[in-house]
């Protein structure tokens, strides 16, 4: 048995920003996954979403979650990283003034999915998009 | 399992109209209203005291101690909330409302925002311990503990493992009364003067401690007429060690922030507020942020449930009794270096599995996935008129066999129409013979089946 949903995410709606992450954590909260990887699926979704928001032209993010494990992938249409390894050094961002203003764009958002996931994976082609797979294991 | 906890919020069925008011506004989905009367689901309630505010007919009620329940010990000791102080019209100062405490049939007055003074030298204390979870929540306001125990349990580590002001006060003041006049301990009772029905609760079923200090709970409104008549009789000056604007600020929101001296604090006040940002620290939203005061009620503790004044208008009030207060700063600090040992909470803050769904993993995500179904099926328009707060607390209801599809109003509807088809054509079927029958039959149907898509559209 697996629970699978794909939610939209819109670019540049800092209004809905937050809801997907908000969604699975209720899917999170009612199946009683435990409070520490909880807290860590919730912190890299959060990034995901809001990087697309950001970053992106608008994607979707997929969750899945079975009886081992919990799968989220965050995938997009835009302008793609075009050197991984910078983005995932911490402090690392292209966000603007304007985003940075709103307390997002820290360069953190990669380096802390990365050190939250059991697996991460990133790949990225420029003027295309990214597609970043997160696992965690329950 | 957990321990079914003792609840002060309780419903007054004669009251009752069953309205969606409650339904609507409880933060953590414990109402549902059955057979036209609300009910509360115990272990989710949180005794916040929302339903209270909101209900127009008075039907939840808080249950809490009589002053004549003070008679059950030799030495009763009282034991004010600060927002007490701001309860008078045309008082700004504590110690006629302290002396006023005296004349209900008090041996002593200990005020709590003493106990808060405590409990903030050692909470700053403990904030230069390394290890801690950033932010420290504030375990202060017993309503968000119990709405993180039910709603984020990840936070849990976050919150401060020190009593609350009111038990650090309900502790020293049994101990230094029986020390000073060589009684019993047991022959002392500390009774808390309330603004809220959650402290009720947290008495009764403390988290975090074994068995609380305080003895009995009783409610600001049941003893302020009393007291406003003492007011007005003038009062003779006390000789008893007194708060200072320290301890008092805690019961204005961000006071204890103040009184404990951290800058990079936030708080937040009113239970929606408090949920969004629980919800925003669980996602590490706020990188910086060191302290977390979280208070359920509007304006804080003045805006309790069981409080007379306008919260407003008690802020503003209060203020002015920080000022006219000439203790600035705390007095016998000496009492404090002890006090910070033996204030810390002897047991864990258990999370509650009252939000999560019961069996196996595989059985819980087999039921997740129906009640998903289930919720798809249903219009969405959270109405609550089927006596759930929401469709997706109805799918689950159903999942769980407290309820059924047709308690929701549209879907019955659908139903109604649907049976309504079936009995035109069986009545057809038995009575119509000609073919202007047959033909006006089709007619009905098709207007039937019309009329039935165009409501789908919608």
């Amino acid at each position: 048995m697996i629970i699978k949903e794909t939610y939209p995410v819109k670019a540049d709606d800092m209004t809905c920003a937050g809801d997907v992450s908000a969604r699975i954590k209720r899917h999170m909260k009612r199946l009683g996954i435990p409070s520490s990887i909880m807290r860590r699926v919730s912190v890299c979704t959060y990034e995901a979403e809001i990087n697309l928001v950001i970053h992106s032209d608008g994607g979707q993010i997929d969750f899945e979650i079975s009886e081992d494990r919990i799968l989220v992938r965050a995938r997009d249409v835009g302008p793609g990283i075009p050197d991984i390894d910078k983005a995932m050094t911490e402090g690392w961002s292209t966000a603007s003034n304007e985003v940075r203003n709103m307390g997002f764009g820290a360069g953190m958002g990669l380096p802390n999915m990365k050190r939250n996931a059991d697996d991460f994976h990133i790949s990225s082609v420029v003027g295309e998009g990214t597609d970043i797979s997160m696992i965690f294991n329950i | 399992m957990q321990e079914i906890y003792y609840h002060s919020v309780r419903l007054d069925k004669d009251k009752c109209k069953g309205c969606t008011t409650c339904l609507k506004r409880c933060p953590t989905e414990a109402i549902r209203i059955r057979n036209n009367k609300a009910t509360i689901l115990p272990e989710r309630c949180i005794d916040c005291g929302e339903c209270i505010k909101v209900c127009e007919s008075h039907a939840k009620v808080a249950v809490t101690d009589p002053l004549d329940s003070i008679r059950r010990f030799k030495y009763p000791i009282a034991l004010p909330a600060p927002t007490l102080y701001a309860q008078f019209q045309g008082v700004h100062q504590p110690e006629p409302i302290i002396a006023s405490l005296f004349r209900l049939g008090f041996v002593d007055v200990f005020e709590v925002a003493r106990g808060a003074e405590i409990v903030s030298y050692a909470i700053s204390r403990a904030m230069r311990e390394e290890d801690r979870p950033k932010p420290v929540i504030s375990s202060a306001c017993p309503a968000i503990v119990r709405l993180i125990q039910v709603n984020f349990p990840a936070l849990l580590d976050n919150v401060i493992d020190f009593v609350s002001p009111m038990e650090a006060a309900a502790k020293i003041a049994k101990e230094e009364y029986a020390q000073k006049h060589g009684v019993d301990i047991a022959d002392v009772g500390a009774f808390f003067i309330t603004p809220c029905a959650a402290k009720m609760t947290a008495v009764r079923s403390p988290a975090g401690l074994e068995k609380s200090y305080v003895d009995g709970v009783i409610a600001i409104k049941d003893v302020y007429t009393q007291m406003r008549v003492f007011l007005k009789e003038g009062f003779t000056p006390l000789e008893i060690d007194r708060a200072s604007v320290v301890g008092i600020k805690w019961a204005v929101p961000g006071g204890e922030a103040e009184a404990v001296g951290i800058k990079s604090a936030l708080c937040v006040d009113g239970i929606e507020n408090v949920m969004n940002v629980l919800e925003a620290i669980e996602n590490a939203r706020f990188r910086n942020l060191t302290y977390f005061e979280g208070l359920a009620c509007v304006n804080g503790c003045l805006g309790g449930p069981l409080t007379v004044e306008n919260s407003f208008v008690a802020k503003n009030r209060l203020r002015s009794v920080m000022n006219r207060t000439t203790l600035k700063t705390v007095q016998r600090r000496e009492v404090f270096e002890d006090a910070v040992h033996t204030l810390r909470l002897t047991k864990e803050i258990e999370p509650s599995d009252a939000m999560q769904l019961v069996g196996t993993m595989k059985e819980r995500i087999e039921r997740e996935e129906r009640i998903e179904r289930l919720t798809q099926g249903l219009p969405g328009y959270d109405c609550g008129s089927c006596g759930s707060p929401t469709c997706r607390a109805l799918a689950e209801d159903i999942e769980n066999g407290f309820a059924n599809e047709l308690n929701c109003v549209f879907r019955l509807n659908d139903r109604i129409n649907s049976l309504a088809a079936e009995m035109v054509t069986l009545g057809a079927s038995t009575r119509f013979n000609t073919p202007q029958d047959t033909a006006r039959l089709r007619e009905m149907q098709e207007k039937l089946r019309s009329d039935d898509e165009e409501g789908d559209e919608q």
